[in-house]
């Protein structure tokens, strides 16, 4: 009955909205103050997009029943994952992921490779892991996708259970869980996240109870529950087999570059000062040969381990004949040979080269092709080692600071399953001051739309349509910062200049307006079941700055390679006092605000505009004025006082989870 | 799954019998190094005996061709059963992997 309601009410609200945006492109743009008429039109339209991603989001809301029982055998390892939080934190959520009823392996995860971390962990039978020797200080260490990367490639549980070091899993996180794995396309079944720390008034926005409940289900509903990097378990074989198609597609296009490369690469190295050398010349030309059979090898379809291997054979062979045969140009060298370590001083005093010495001047580092250095580093390239990476196999996506959405983009577009399982079965820390809040929300919006931007879900072959929106439905609420800026500044410029971007407040705007404003909250409070969304609603727009900040980095970053200013989310609470310059533009569009409020009504008393849009953008300040003083709220915040003395809020209220993104408020 | 290695003259031939999945992934990365640890880095993988392989069983054999070619050799497969043949083409890592019909002509032609 619900979901006749939920449908109807999209429909209406697709109506009203389409007819009232298309009323306000074609019949009452302002065109003399086209400057602001044409950018609130489009903030209008960004507007309607996003409730109607949102209706499309819960047209196929999916209320889940409980799964069947998991095989007995099911063998899990859950992860708790770690940089630098407190170490009586980490352990605390180790010592409850041990008490997990369903037989399992507990490790902690440590980044932060803490030697009084791993002495608490082997205290107490847990299982330890930090980084490889393969993760030698010039490789990408992807942050905690890297971290994960490393877990997988260590351990042999059929399924992951990935937790931060802050969610306290509940004992029958597994029971619950594991039976939706009998179906063998599923990959991945995501839980809420919910935070234990946080008061009921939720003044820093940290509960998400619509992103964790009918977000959620409707994309679940399209086969399209996110992973959102903590409380959730994951299929071993998908991820590994993620990480094997990642590596081949990696691997094909690594080799391909570094073939077309080679072309330029040689001809440079025929112009350079060593080219002089005959020798040189002779080991380019058996360079050229070598790469041109391995792109016709390439062609005629052969693999790349045989390709890759030829070359570096064949290459190789050509070096060694060369360089045995013109040894003698080498005595030259012996002096530094010496200080090398690989001459001997005979006892005569006179200097003598070293049985193995044609070995080692032909091996790559010191043959004369060694100083070449383009040519090198293309046939360096030339290989299946992946030698970028740590390690070749990298199944959670590492393309962005939030790699769970990444990793399950992928997932999906392989054809593999998601559920979401609206119950809490862990309970968080979540931050309590403006400035780590700040941070997190930053990185989460980077994060997304490093997605979008390497990754546009709309071209991700392999992903339905609705998969595809879905994705592009969060990734699109993060621009909100941009309509929010524009939201802010028309009734400014109304009341304190008296230009309207809209043609007339007539009738002919309030019949087209007000219904579509009326059934977009109706949709909310119907889709919603009531919950809370006013904090997620004030948020959406009072984080503009934030908003905004993350799509310009992340673009920076994306298309000019800027690193994006990253930082891990602190766990505990910021010291000092409030701290009113983390929202300064906030500060300053409040101020012009009530200053234009003020201004409007002066020019009211004067005659100078109508009383009718002097109205309707004072409530419109006022609207904006109250959305804002959330973060006078935020700022005031002294972090989490429990109720009464000690009982902290029990877990299991209907209310859901932690708010990942301003998504479609 | 039991592994067994025999060192030969131009090659060392490494043989799994039974299933080569993420229990057995481990133990397939430590045999290959051991391998090439002792001096012999042109590994064949013998999988005549091997009739299933998951993703991580596959993911060892990359960690293990990344070993052998840091050691100056090549790891290359031989008597790929069905199973193992459409694992190797659902990831795409026939595009990687050459299956050779035995171990003795893995490599022989170099």
């Amino acid at each position: 009955m619900t979901r006749f309601w939920t449908r109807l009410i999209v429909v209406l609200t697709v109506i009203f909205g389409v007819n009232y945006v298309a009323w306000r492109w074609f019949a009452s743009l302002n065109w003399d103050a086209w400057w602001i008429a044409v950018p609130l039109v489009i903030a209008e339209t960004y507007s309607l997009i996003d409730v109607m991603l949102f209706g499309l989001t819960v047209w196929n809301l999916k209320i889940r029943k409980p799964p069947p029982a998991a095989p007995d055998d099911a063998t899990v390892d859950v992860f708790i994952t770690t940089y630098n939080e407190p170490l009586d934190l980490v352990l605390t959520t180790a010592l409850a992921a041990k008490k997990i009823r369903w037989p399992h392996s507990t490790w902690i995860l440590d980044d932060g490779n803490r030697p009084e971390m791993r002495e608490l962990a082997e205290s107490h039978g847990i299982g330890y892991v930090t980084r490889s020797s393969d993760w030698t200080p010039d490789m990408p260490r992807h942050a905690k996708a890297g971290n994960l990367n490393n877990a997988l490639m260590l351990t042999s549980g059929e399924y992951l259970l990935i937790l931060d070091a802050d969610q306290i899993p509940e004992p029958d996180i597994l029971d619950k869980t594991l039976g939706y794995f009998n179906d063998d396309k599923v990959a991945l079944v995501q839980t809420p996240q919910y935070f234990i720390n946080v008061p009921a008034d939720d003044p820093l926005g940290s509960q998400a109870p619509l992103f964790y409940g009918p977000i959620q289900q409707g994309k679940d509903g399209w086969n399209a529950a996110f992973f959102c990097g903590s409380n959730a378990i994951l299929r071993r074989e998908a991820l590994m087999q993620l990480g094997l198609v990642g590596y081949v597609k990696a691997t094909e296009q690594s080799v391909r570059r570094a073939l077309a490369a080679s072309r330029s690469a040689i001809k440079k190295a025929r112009h350079s000062a060593e080219a002089e050398n005959p020798l040189v010349g002779k080991m380019l030309d058996e360079v050229e040969a070598a790469t041109k059979e391995a792109q016709q090898e390439l062609e005629s379809g052969a693999s790349l381990s045989e390709i890759t291997y030829r070359v570096r054979r064949n290459v190789d062979d050509a070096v060694r004949t060369l360089v045995a045969a013109d040894f003698s140009a080498l005595q030259a060298d012996l002096e530094e040979i010496a200080a090398m370590e690989l001459a001997h001083v005979g006892e005569s005093g006179v200097t003598t080269v070293a049985g193995d010495a044609v070995d080692r001047m032909s091996g790559r580092e010191w043959s004369p092709l060694g100083a070449l250095e383009s040519v090198h580093a293309v046939l360096e390239a030339i290989s299946v080692e992946r030698t970028g990476e740590a390690q070749p196999i990298m199944p959670l996506a590492t393309i962005s600071v939030t790699e769970d959405m990444a990793t399950a983009m992928r997932l999906h577009s392989l054809g593999w399953r998601s559920v979401y399982h609206h119950e809490i079965l862990a309970n968080g820390l979540a931050p309590e001051d403006l400035k780590t809040m700040l941070t997190q929300r930053l990185r989460w919006a980077q994060g997304t739309m490093q997605v979008l931007l390497r990754e546009n879900p709309l071209v991700q072959r392999g992903l339905s349509w609705g998969q595809r929106l879905m994705y592009f439905s969060t990734m699109w609420s993060y621009l909100s910062g941009f309509a929010a800026v524009v939201y802010f500044a028309a009734p400014i410029i109304y009341l304190t200049l008296g230009i309207l971007p809209v043609s007339s407040l007539s009738f002919e705007f309030f019949v087209r307006f007000i219904p579509f404003m009326v059934v977009n909250q109706a949709l909310f409070l119907v889709a919603g079941h009531g919950i809370p969304t006013w904090r997620g609603q004030q948020y959406s727009l009072a984080l503009f700055p934030t908003w905004i900040k993350s799509c310009t980095t992340a673009a920076r970053n994306v298309w000019f390679g800027r690193p994006l200013g990253f930082a891990v989310t602190p766990k505990a609470r910021q010291s000092g006092g409030p701290s009113w310059s983390l929202i300064r533009p906030q500060i300053v569009v409040a101020v012009l605000l009530a200053v234009a409020m003020v201004a409007g009504m002066a020019r009211l008393l004067a005659g100078l505009s109508e009383p009718l849009g002097t109205l309707v953008n004072v409530a419109w300040v006022a609207f904006d004025l109250v959305v804002l003083s959330v973060l006078v709220k935020a700022v005031l915040y002294k972090g989490f006082v429990p109720e009464g003395s000690a009982a902290p809020e029990t877990p299991g209220s209907p209310e859901g989870p932690q708010e990942r993104n301003a998504d479609a408020v | 799954m039991q592994f067994s290695y025999e060192v030969k003259d131009s090659y060392a031939e490494v043989k799994g019998v039974g299933r080569l999945n993420m229990v057995a992934a481990p133990k397939l990365r430590e045999v290959v190094a051991e391998v090439v640890a002792g001096g012999s880095s042109r590994v064949v993988v013998n999988l005549a005996e091997t009739d299933f392989m998951d993703s991580s069983g596959l993911g060892a054999l990359i960690g293990c061709l990344k070993a052998a070619r840091q050691a100056g050799g090549d790891l290359r497969i031989s008597g790929v059963q069905p199973q193992v043949k459409m694992v190797l083409e659902l990831t795409n890592m026939d595009r990687v992997l050459t299956a050779y019909p035995s171990a003795e002509a893995a490599f022989g032609n170099d």
